[in-house]
């Protein structure tokens, strides 16, 4: 009988996170197109990108160093809260965060930038709010763009391994997500359990896939 | 009531500083020049869309409404500034109906009927659910109208509104904006680099060239008398060169090689001499003003030939639609009342 744990712990994370990035990608992107001056532009560009080049241990690394006990952050919450961070199921929520960040942020950025400016400032013009003029003109028109950036992070979420190892470790039942829950069925030699594991993600995957790309065609339509 | 829409600005750019003052009480100023010249940017530092280094922009329609004050640090936001932008794409939201678009401006508590009015006004009915890709261009305009016209501005900016379209749309378009502007009882400035546009919508002319005014003044003045080269160039004077002064109402065209004589007395600071392509008329060879065309070219268009001399005059002549035929005379002249004298 397959434990069912590491599908729902995935899942519970990787849509938390992707709740999280989505929106926090959308926000640092649009704030970062504001910014006039380019060499600003440019150091908050390389911080918000380095978790995608960087080895997913190496970032693991540095979130251990942050979140966990002796940690600024995770002695912070040690202290207040008397909870701990690292290694516990909020870690994998970190982790799949920080990594699918870059992509999120950076597809919406493209897609804000491909926005004609002209557009915002008619709609400046015409006496909209600039809260308006971001939902109704820069998002609405950017919405392809965003989307597939959201694909993409939620499956970099899914799948996340690297940090999630280092930060959250791979405990049964709490932090063994589905990419863990493969290597270490794999590691045990069970290759028949990991299928099964295999086959879940894939099916996620491309449900996940499916249902953003059928929203983003049928919303293209509709404009052309 | 009478308005007044005050612009004073400077602002440093790349190539050149933007330096433009000038006041509106009516109608519509035309702000003609070559591109790249500073006009958008003067249009975008009245609505606000970019913020000019100092100066004032107010308007004035019995209270005064300071647009920005560098000297009191006022900026008024775009939104705040009842000012319309026509922009040369039109920038309708794609992703919002005719209909939407038209109401995109109007606040909850505004009246929404004037939506349903402007789609009449601007013949839009039966397309208010279509999306602005499925709407000819001609129509698109007419959105851009409406959508500007429903927020009801104090001023309209137009930014080239016909720079992209073919002659046809063109010419088309042009008499609706020029019906629209007759019922519009605010101020607007349109930006052109085009003098036959600027000559149809405007009574009154400023003419820039980086970023400096180098003529303002009523539309007729400015294209009989353009003084100076550039403006005579913008007018679209074919036919300028560079003169050098034989005596009170001699000049030699240097560019032609030759001597030409004026109606006007000369005086020393007349450095150029215009004569525009339609003021030439077949001559004798003794006649005032007259010279040869040995090895002139002809080329035929619908209406005209253009026929280029040897020294690069250019000559337009009339013609009907079915001739095609046409002999170049041996001699043209060129009536010394209308040598155009041009400072540099």
């Amino acid at each position: 009988m397959m434990d069912w744990s590491p599908v729902f712990i995935s899942m519970k994370t990787a849509s938390l996170s992707i709740f999280i990035t989505f929106f926090v990608g959308l926000i640092v992107a649009w704030g970062l197109i504001k910014i006039k001056n380019d060499s600003i532009k440019i150091v908050l560009d390389g911080i918000f990108t380095l978790p995608i080049v960087l080895p997913p241990t190496v970032v693991g690394f540095f979130l251990l160093y942050i979140f966990g006990v002796r940690g600024p952050i995770g002695s912070f919450f040690l202290d207040f809260f008397s909870t701990k961070i690292a290694f516990s199921w909020s870690a994998t929520v970190i982790a799949a965060v920080v990594m699918s960040f870059p992509l999120m942020y950076r597809s919406a950025r493209g897609a804000f930038e491909q926005v004609d400016s002209n557009l915002l400032d008619a709609g400046r013009t015409l006496g909209m709010s600039e809260w308006k003029i971001f939902w109704k003109i820069l998002f609405a028109n950017a919405l392809p763009g965003i989307i597939s950036g959201g694909i993409l992070a939620f499956a970099r979420g899914l799948g996340e391994f690297g940090a999630t190892a280092m930060l959250a470790g791979n405990i049964a039942g709490q932090t063994r997500t589905l990419p863990m829950a493969v290597y270490s069925e794999v590691a045990a030699g069970n290759m028949g359990s990991a299928f099964d594991y295999v086959i879940v993600i894939v099916i996620i995957s491309f449900i996940a896939i499916f249902i953003m790309d059928f929203i983003t065609i049928r919303k293209e339509r509709q404009w052309r | 009531m009478s308005k007044l829409l005050k612009v004073d600005i400077q602002k440093k750019l790349k190539e050149f500083d933007l330096d433009v003052n000038f006041e509106l009480r009516k109608g519509c100023l035309g702000i003609l020049g070559p591109s790249g010249c500073g006009k958008s940017m003067t249009l975008k530092s009245i609505a606000g869309i970019v913020d000019p280094d100092e100066g004032i922009v107010s308007f004035n329609n019995g209270d005064e409404t300071i647009y920005f004050d560098s000297s009191k640090k006022t900026n008024l936001k775009p939104q705040k500034r009842n000012v319309g932008y026509l922009f040369q794409n039109y920038a309708l939201f794609p992703n919002m109906t005719v209909e939407e678009n038209v109401a995109v401006g109007l606040s909850k508590d505004d009246d929404m009927t004037i939506v349903s009015e402007m789609i009449k006004r601007f013949h839009l009915n039966g397309l208010e659910k279509r999306y602005p890709r499925q709407l000819s261009g001609g129509q698109q305009q007419r959105v851009a109208l409406a959508r500007i016209l429903a927020y009801s501005p104090d001023v309209i900016l137009f930014d080239e509104p016909f720079s992209a379209m073919d002659t046809y749309l063109k010419e088309q378009l042009r008499i609706e904006l020029v019906n629209l502007l007759n019922d519009f009882d605010g101020l607007s400035i349109l930006v052109t680099h085009d003098r036959d546009e600027a000559f149809q919508f405007c009574d009154a002319l400023l003419v820039l060239d980086e970023g400096k005014i180098i003529a303002k003044g009523s539309t007729h003045e400015l294209f009989e008398n353009p003084k100076k080269v550039q403006v005579a160039r913008l007018t679209g004077c074919k036919n300028i060169s560079k003169i050098e002064i034989v005596d009170e109402y001699h000049v030699k065209a240097l560019d032609w090689g030759i001597t030409l004589e004026v109606s006007e007395k000369i005086s020393s600071n007349i450095t150029h001499i215009g004569i525009r392509a339609h003021d030439f008329t077949p001559a004798q060879s003794d006649e005032v003003n007259s010279f040869d065309t040995i090895n002139a070219t002809k080329l035929e268009m619908p209406f005209e030939w253009e026929i280029t001399l040897a020294n690069g005059i250019w000559w337009k002549f009339e013609k009907p639609i079915r001739a095609h035929d046409f002999e170049i005379p041996q001699f043209l002249k060129v009536d010394p009342k209308n040598i155009i004298l041009l400072e540099d």
